[in-house]
């Protein structure tokens, strides 16, 4: 991938070191996100996706350790930054909107002074001027500026995940990660925050590296993206293509997992069931712009053996 | 506001309950301690202080009912009878002589090993495998082993004895005339660092080892990661963030912390004799006293029925979630 | 008598650790540990002792052996008291009682909590919040006062000792039980053994029980270490049965006798080290048990793995 990306993930590795094992939570991961892009990043649940998201802030904490690999965020190496400039970089380079929006809100601060802190800890500015600032933030993602000296417990979840997102955005960071922004909330209220974050995208032009399993959603929103099963990527490609014209069976598989409302009769299946793969190969390229993980001759017969519909991977 | 009322009738029940169980005692103990102690100091009491007595521990035949009712009366109105030991002066008199310097002796060694207990844990959790987090609470543990009246007796040995660095006992040179002098102050205070150093060296290892597990469990939290990721200062993330809310749980450990301090005064009054309620409820105990160790027993528990209130109020201030529900 | 603030403060941490593991991983896990087998070893030495007190000094160890006020000599390893009686079989003899009444009142408290703590927080509602409020009232009443007031009333004896003990001693570990219980309930596989018509007493012994042995555990350590000094406490205050031999007792004619007035350290010093030895010894084991059931709060060993927030996380070999 080439060297114009604004972040740029190389060969990244991270194992969670125990007593007795270490497990690889991330493995020869590589990837790059270009300046307005949004990136999805898909795959079920413990595939490493959050542990990529947290790495790229350097927020893992023991026993998680980063074991090779780089990461370039505008030309500058993250995991060489010290101290002070890694907390200079984190924000206001690069923010992050959380999981759960009731856990990643201090309970005991008002709305106004978690985000005040914000501006205080990265600009030259006074309380007053910070407080202003909040006040236009929270306008911008329609809530009402009174809100400030509300407590994380007085705001409904949809508004503590738009209080977040508003928090992420105030230092028009040049790129935004989002954790699975919408999980926690119903679908109306996801409905509603992912259009708040594409107004806002388009408004202020960040990137975005989208960290979702809900494959509807991250086809509707990304440009590019990249599936992740068991810390590897599978398959990487443009959105468009990857909805269309899969080519691993394990993206067939998350794919087939959300059906079209309309169009023609899919048997359903668990993924579970339907797709354990034993090895995963390096990425090899399967059209323009396109990459797919072959599958291994010992995942491809017992594959053969269980399946009923999807035959195994691409030729 | 409705959490503190429902507190306030919480406590209200609690203090009920003590006067009970002070009614029941020496209505319902084997034995009948109180007639003995009637018949000992009966000539030196009026007929009417004898009547009174009777009517606080029972003995004049009414229905019990009455009787509870009536002495919730005199409890309430702080009719406790006259005390025999210290014969004419009425119970309430004699304690209110005392509780001041347990108040002072208690209030100032917990929030001395509070704060600084807390402190320390703070440090502690935020500096993982740190000198501090590895060593001190074993150390302290090892302290906090030692029976407390034993550590005092040592210090009063040590320091008092042979060194003779501080006083042997008392609250203040009783050379001295109390008032707002400095002589007199200051005596008070050199008075007070034995016995309050050696509460706080006990009750520090607590304190400590509470704060640190919370912070360590507050660390994990997703707002201390957000915290991060916002690119806060490091202290302020420890403060703010995890210590103010790690803090929580030590607020409501100080009221009943307060319940052992000023509990546990009886022990270290006794040792350096300081004048207080609990080296007075001891000697009412040995001195056979009925009504000034049953009226020392509800002002000991009313105090801290008092102090947890007052620990409620802050709670409040503390944590907002508590004043919506 | 400050024991219990420990108890009372790392309550808040406590309910997270529900034990998934089986009971012989927390065994494993605290053969392994180095504090759990140094409060193993002080709790051997000190049970052994007095097991065989009768044999090692045999007859009366109140009894007057020697002159009195002798320092430590080859005949009297640790002295002699005021009245004459030797020192070191005092102190042993002493460690029957005290271990005794430590572990009858640990028990017992423990039992109580159990028993309120899972009925309050099996059945909810009404039942809890009398049970609750009765828990919180005896947890506020200060425990020493009260202590004393039912001393002075009861007959003198070591029936009394351990009745009051236990009475002021079972609110606070039911109330860490009720708070870890509560958690357990909530749990699916309990509505499942509910739904399959099993019974409530079955439920709370079979199905919730088990899963709080490591917090049991504690609770029965900290009731232990509590009683043995709240025990000391009454006795030293002259407030238990003063002919008994233990270890408060023998602190008790300790300062009856004036021995520190007069420089006799060595009458003071063994009683109180016994005392001070034994509850360490079951911290130690406490503070193993929370290490191995709830891993985040095990010593970090190497220092680049501080989970302080700004350390490096760059560790490219």
């Amino acid at each position: 991938m080439s060297n114009d990306k604004l972040l740029d993930i190389k060969n990244l590795t991270v194992q969670y070191r125990g007593d007795v094992r270490t497990t690889t939570a991330v493995d020869d991961v590589s990837f790059g996100i270009a300046e307005g892009e949004i990136f999805g990043l898909a795959g079920e649940s413990g595939c490493g996706k959050s542990t990529i998201a947290n790495t790229i802030l350097r927020l893992l904490k023991y026993p998680a350790e980063v074991a090779g690999g780089s990461i370039m965020f505008n030309g500058r190496d993250v995991l060489a930054l010290n101290g002070e400039e890694l907390r200079q970089f984190r924000w206001r380079e690069v923010a992050m909107v959380f999981q759960s929006a009731m856990n990643s809100l201090n309970p005991v601060l008002t709305i106004g002074e978690q985000m005040r802190d914000i501006f205080t800890a990265h600009l030259p500015v006074t309380k007053r001027e910070a407080d202003a600032r909040c006040g236009e933030l929270l306008e911008m993602v329609q809530i009402d500026q009174g809100r400030l000296k509300s407590f994380p417990h007085q705001l409904s979840g949809g508004m503590r995940q738009r209080v977040v997102i508003a928090m992420a955005v105030a230092l028009r960071p040049r790129m935004l990660i989002l954790d699975e922004p919408t999980t926690a909330l119903d679908v109306v209220v996801q409905q509603e925050i992912m259009a708040e974050i594409k107004t806002l995208q388009a408004e202020l032009g960040f990137s975005v590296l989208f960290i979702t399993h809900d494959m509807s959603l991250m086809v509707e929103l990304s440009h590019q993206m990249a599936v992740m099963y068991s810390g590897r990527i599978v398959e990487q490609g443009p959105a468009s293509t990857l909805h269309h014209r899969a080519a691993h069976l394990y993206t067939r598989a998350l794919m087939n997992a959300f059906p079209p409302i309309t169009g023609e009769r899919v048997e359903l299946r668990g993924l579970g069931e339907g797709v354990r793969l034993r090895r995963i190969d390096n990425l090899a390229p399967v059209g323009p712009n396109h990459w797919a993980a072959p599958i291994s001759d010992e995942d491809r017969m017992s594959l053969a053996q269980q399946s009923t519909g999807a035959e195994g991977g691409q030729q | 506001m409705r959490f503190i009322l429902r507190r306030i009738g919480f406590y209200l029940i609690a203090f009920w309950v003590s006067i009970t169980l002070n009614f029941m005692l020496p209505r319902f103990m084997p034995g009948d301690p109180i007639s003995r102690m009637l018949a000992r100091s009966q000539d030196k009491m009026s007929s009417e202080q004898v009547q009174q007595l009777q009517k606080l521990f029972g003995l004049d035949n009414r229905p019990i009912m009455e009787q509870y009712v009536s002495y919730i009366g005199d409890m309430v109105t702080g009719n406790m009878g006259v005390s025999i030991s210290r014969f004419p002066t009425p119970v309430t008199e004699v304690i209110a002589s005392q509780i001041g310097w347990t108040l002072l002796l208690g209030s100032t060694s917990l929030i001395i090993a509070a704060l600084l207990g807390n402190l320390l844990g703070i440090i502690a959790a935020w500096r993982r495998g740190s000198a501090m987090d590895s060593a001190l609470p074993p150390l302290l543990i090892f302290i906090g082993s030692f029976p407390y009246f034993w550590l005092a007796m040592g210090a009063l040995y040590l320091f008092g004895i042979v060194l003779g660095w501080f006083p042997l006992r008392h609250a203040y040179d009783s050379a001295l005339d109390p008032g707002f002098t400095w002589a007199f102050l200051s005596s008070v205070g050199y008075h007070l660092v034995l016995p309050a150093l050696t509460i706080v060296l006990v009750s520090i290892g607590g304190w400590m080892l509470g704060m640190r597990n919370t912070m360590i469990a507050t660390n994990s939290e997703d707002y201390i990661t957000m915290a991060e990721a916002k690119g806060l200062k490091p202290q302020r993330i420890m403060l703010r963030y995890a210590a103010r809310n790690a803090m929580l749980p030590s607020v409501t450990s100080f009221g009943m912390g307060l319940g052992f301090v000023v509990g546990g005064a009886l022990l270290t009054e006794t040792v350096f004799a300081y004048p207080g309620v609990g080296y007075q409820l001891l000697g009412a105990v040995t001195g056979l006293d009925y009504p000034l160790m049953q009226g020392l027993f509800l002002i000991i528990t009313a105090a801290v029925l008092l102090a947890n209130l007052l620990v409620d109020i802050v709670y409040v201030r503390l944590d907002p979630r508590v004043r919506t529900h | 008598m400050t024991t219990p603030i420990t108890t009372a403060t790392t309550e808040a941490v406590k309910p997270a650790r529900v034990s998934t593991r089986s009971r012989s991983g927390l065994l494993h896990g605290l053969m392994t540990n180095p504090k759990a087998m140094l409060g193993a070893i002080i709790l051997i030495v000190f049970i052994l002792l007095a097991l065989l007190a009768p044999v090692i000094f045999p007859g009366n160890p109140s009894r007057i052996t020697a002159m009195a006020s002798q320092e430590p000599s080859a005949a009297h390893w640790l002295g002699t008291t005021a009245k004459g009686q030797d020192v070191l079989a005092l102190t042993i003899h002493g460690s029957r009682m005290s271990l005794f009444v430590g572990l009858i009142v640990g028990v017992m408290s423990t039992i109580i909590g159990i028993l309120v703590g899972l009925t309050s927080a099996y059945f909810g509602k009404f039942v809890d919040e009398i049970l609750s409020a009765v828990t919180n009232i005896f947890l506020l009443i200060p425990g020493l006062p009260l202590l004393v007031i039912l001393a002075a009333f009861l007959p003198p004896g070591v029936g009394t000792v351990i009745f009051v003990l236990i009475l002021t001693g079972w609110a606070g570990s039911a109330r860490v039980l009720r708070s870890q219980a509560l958690s357990i309930r909530s749990k699916d596989f309990v509505a499942a053994s509910q739904v399959t018509g099993d019974r409530a007493g079955w439920i709370m012994a079979r199905e919730i029980l088990p899963n709080m042995a490591s917090i049991v555990m504690g609770t029965l350590l900290g009731c232990i270490i509590g009683a043995i000094g709240a025990q000391a406490g009454l006795e030293f205050l002259g407030l238990g049965d003063t002919s008994t031999v233990s270890w408060g007792t023998n602190l008790y004619w300790a300062g009856n006798e004036g021995s520190l007035l007069t420089g006799a350290w060595w009458v003071f010093i063994p009683s109180g080290l016994c005392i001070a030895l034994v509850a360490f010894a079951l911290s130690l084991f406490n503070y193993a048990v929370d290490e191995v059931t709830n891993p985040r709060l095990r010593t970090v060993a190497k220092k680049r793995s501080v989970s302080a927030p700004l350390a490096g996380a760059k560790e490219t070999a």
